[in-house]
């Protein structure tokens, strides 16, 4: 922690509160406060728009994706910005001319049904929900390196922020937080992306002489029915541990564990120890990483370089600075090799050790799909690919914490011209994303335990300015996501279910008062889930929001828009199905049954993306249902 | 308050042209992005052929899809603009009754 993140950060929060105080005087109606008037001008709710999508999710996430998984992280770039096409060509301009402060409103223009209303405000609930858990933690990611405080009031200290804001100002404050936010992070992110290019790449990285490179060391042994003689006379063997299919050594020295890889020297009997990194879960309860016990000082090393740049180590592999194409070249080379880092987890005895082990990638599979994505695996393993990129191409059109800025504008050519305006700053920051996520691959800045943080990290090796700065736009950037999603779910309590559904609001002021109400509860809710859900990857869980979201709402806003014979039971049918098989199939995938510390490979359903099955299922839901009833309305009419 | 409808909808006489050109601007985009998934699919090892300034297929693909959303988004927004001038469409049109 140092002084200049302390002041940045409480500069930013300062100054986010100081524009919601201000803003507040102007959200005592309903419009005010749920669509800030509509009045919001288009250039400024394009940037308010990347503000609001460019979530911790698109910076952290992604980042840290790349940089553990290469150009397959990229994909959800690509995936998330081509959503935006949907909602440009097909969705903008109709939901503005039917709508008034929420998705539900245009659904339900043209058929004011109960059963719209009431559902669409509970879809909006839980795809708000949904991607609340990824923003919430990754808050608590943030704050640790930045302030030295601990996860859980990294959550805490958001939700509190979040929740003054909305309750303050609604939509007017939660939108200038967005604009100031989106341009900051674009801004910084190519300041990063610059300096990145300018230090270009070298097999020993130093971070320009902040940092010594450690080289990982090896021991040359010979093994002998299970017993290995070490060359280096400092370390005592203690034992050998199996782990699919590949073998650890445990090594004593000066009083210290650790675990090192064993594979093959080459001659009969003869070994290379590896060294690796390790976190043992002791049966009393303590950690030890390393060797020593964990502590603020003692945790997993940053990790991640390049062993050999185009064929070539050592000295006269130093690039000095590179273009853009060419760090992507140089990265992407068959002769570059790229040191990653797995994991596997065994038992010893009565602990849980957790060992970290470098392998060498060629370049050439670094930026092309593979690495995390299966692509050339099992057919279910491909049709999770196919999965995954529709839910992205498909969910964002509609997310109904983006969907509602498009009343914030006054007309529909300026809602189009905001989408615009959006498609450039995103796409823009998207491309930065992989030259953000390889700098921090080929930097040495990757934590093991959590490779949410390997941006802010990256921006820490070029110095301490840099890193408060990006961490304190990061955490800016979860409280304008969160804003945003606070006021839609705000907006489907309050206007959508007690004022159109039940019909208990009598008043304008009392909307503004029951949205405030709900504003505060939801972000208690949101504390509490972005607690539980520490450690989780916050892409893969916004990947999933938007399976929840182009499952329940896009295939109803479509039909909505094309289909004549589209009914409101078709409407109602097919969002309670999106809903219901979104999370009926995540809640039994592979890696909810990780989650829940049981083998993935027996959860019942084998795809970890559901959307190929229960978009198709929820298009097919209203054709049929709207069909069969549009039959029952026309034999009641004879 | 209550059950009524929230909100009536302003005329746009250009909206039948907009919805028309949208969709078909949507599909070719969409065309375009299932190109990729494809590719990547069927022959993923053709994702490593340098094809452009030393940068290989993916990265090219992946930029194009990103810029090609661009692109298309402003030639959507002029066509829009042109069609919405030629019928005297404010730019009011839309607003919320």
């Amino acid at each position: 922690m140092s002084v200049l993140s302390v002041v940045l950060f409480v500069s930013i929060v300062a100054s986010v509160l100081a524009l919601s105080f201000y803003f507040a005087r102007k959200a005592k109606s309903a419009s005010g406060y749920y669509a800030a008037g509509g009045r919001i001008h288009w250039s400024i709710n394009g940037v308010a728009f990347a503000g609001d999508y460019l979530s911790a999710a698109s910076f952290l996430g992604i980042c840290g994706m790349i940089a553990t998984a290469g150009y397959d992280g990229f994909l959800y770039s690509i995936g998330y910005l081509a959503g935006w096409i949907v909602a440009l060509f097909i969705v903008a301009e109709p939901l503005k001319r039917l709508g008034k402060y929420t998705f539900t409103d245009a659904l339900d223009a043209n058929y004011n049904h109960r059963g719209i209303k009431l559902l669409a405000a509970i879809s909006t609930l839980v795809v708000s929900l949904c991607y609340l858990i990824p923003q919430m933690v990754g808050a608590g990611v943030l704050v640790t390196p930045l302030l030295g405080l601990p996860h859980y009031i990294g959550v805490i200290m958001v939700g509190l922020i979040v929740i003054t804001i909305v309750a303050t100002a609604g939509m007017t404050s939660t939108t200038y937080v967005q604009f100031i936010k989106g341009a900051l992070l674009i801004v910084f992110s190519t300041v990063v992306v610059i300096v990145v290019l300018i230090r270009g790449l070298s097999t020993a990285p130093d971070q320009g002489g902040r940092v010594s490179f450690r080289e990982n060391q090896k021991i040359a042994a010979t093994e002998l029915n299970g017993v290995l003689s070490l060359e280096d006379g400092t370390y005592e063997f203690l034992r050998v541990a199996d782990a699919k299919s590949m073998r650890f050594a445990g090594l004593r020295k000066d009083g210290r564990e650790t675990w090192w890889q064993i594979v093959p020297g080459g001659q009969e009997g003869a070994v290379i120890l590896q060294e690796a990194q390790s976190v043992v879960a002791k049966s009393d309860g303590t950690t030890i990483i390393n060797g020593s016990p964990a502590s603020k000082d003692n945790g997993l090393r940053q990790v991640g370089h390049l062993t050999v740049i185009d064929g070539k180590s050592g000295p006269e592999a130093v690039t000095g600075s590179v273009g853009p194409f060419k760090f992507l070249s140089l990265i992407g080379s068959p002769d570059t090799r790229v040191e990653q880092w797995k994991n596997v987890s065994f038992t010893d005895g009565q602990d849980k050790v957790t060992v970290y082990y470098p392998v060498q990638t060629p370049g050439n599979k670094i930026l092309r799909p593979g690495l995390r994505f299966k692509i050339e695996g099992k057919p279910i393993d491909r049709i999770d690919f196919i999965s995954l990129m529709l839910a992205l191409f498909l969910g964002t059109a509609a997310l109904p914490h983006i969907l509602i800025r498009y009343y914030t504008v006054p007309s529909a050519a300026a809602a189009r011209k905001s989408t615009i305006v959006a498609i450039a700053g995103i796409g823009f920051f998207y491309i930065l994303t992989l030259f953000m996520g390889l700098g921090a691959m080929t930097n040495g800045v990757i934590n093991l335990a959590d490779d949410n943080m390997s941006a802010p990290l990256l921006a820490r090796s070029f110095g301490t300015f840099l890193f408060a700065m990006i961490s304190a736009i990061a955490f800016a950037t979860v409280l304008g996501t969160v804003s945003g999603l606070i006021i839609a779910a705000s907006g489907a309590v309050a206007h959508d279910l007690m004022d159109r559904y039940a019909g208990i609001i009598k008043s304008d002021k009392q909307k503004v008062f029951v949205g405030k109400i709900v504003a505060f509860v939801v972000g208690i809710i949101a504390i509490a889930l972005g607690i539980l859900f520490k450690g989780i990857n916050v892409t893969f869980l916004v990947g999933l929001a938007f399976a929840v979201a182009a499952s329940a709402n896009l295939p109803s806003i479509v039909m909505m828009l094309f289909w004549k014979r589209t009914t409101a039971r078709g409407i109602t049918a097919s969002i309670m199905v999106g809903v219901l098989s979104s999370i009926g199939l995540i809640l039994f995938s592979p890696t909810l049954y990780t989650l829940y510390g049981k083998d993935p490979a027996t959860a019942p359903i084998p795809l970890n993306n559901p959307g190929i099955v229960s978009i198709p299922l929820s298009f097919l839901t209203l054709v049929v249902v709207s069909l069969l009833t549009k039959k029952r309305v026309a034999n009641k009419t004879a | 308050m209550l059950h009524e409808p929230a909100v009536t909808s302003g005329k746009d006489p250009a909206f039948p042209f907009k919805r028309k050109l949208g969709a078909r601007l949507f599909i070719a985009y969409a065309l375009f992005y299932a190109g990729f998934v494809t590719i990547n699919l069927t022959s993923p090892a053709l994702m490593e052929k340098v094809v452009f300034m030393g940068l290989n297929l993916a990265v090219v693909y992946g930029f194009s899809l990103i810029i090609v959303a661009l692109i298309m988004a402003l030639l959507y927004s002029r066509a829009c603009l042109k069609k919405e001038k030629s019928m005297k469409v404010g730019d009011t049109a839309g607003r919320i009754a």
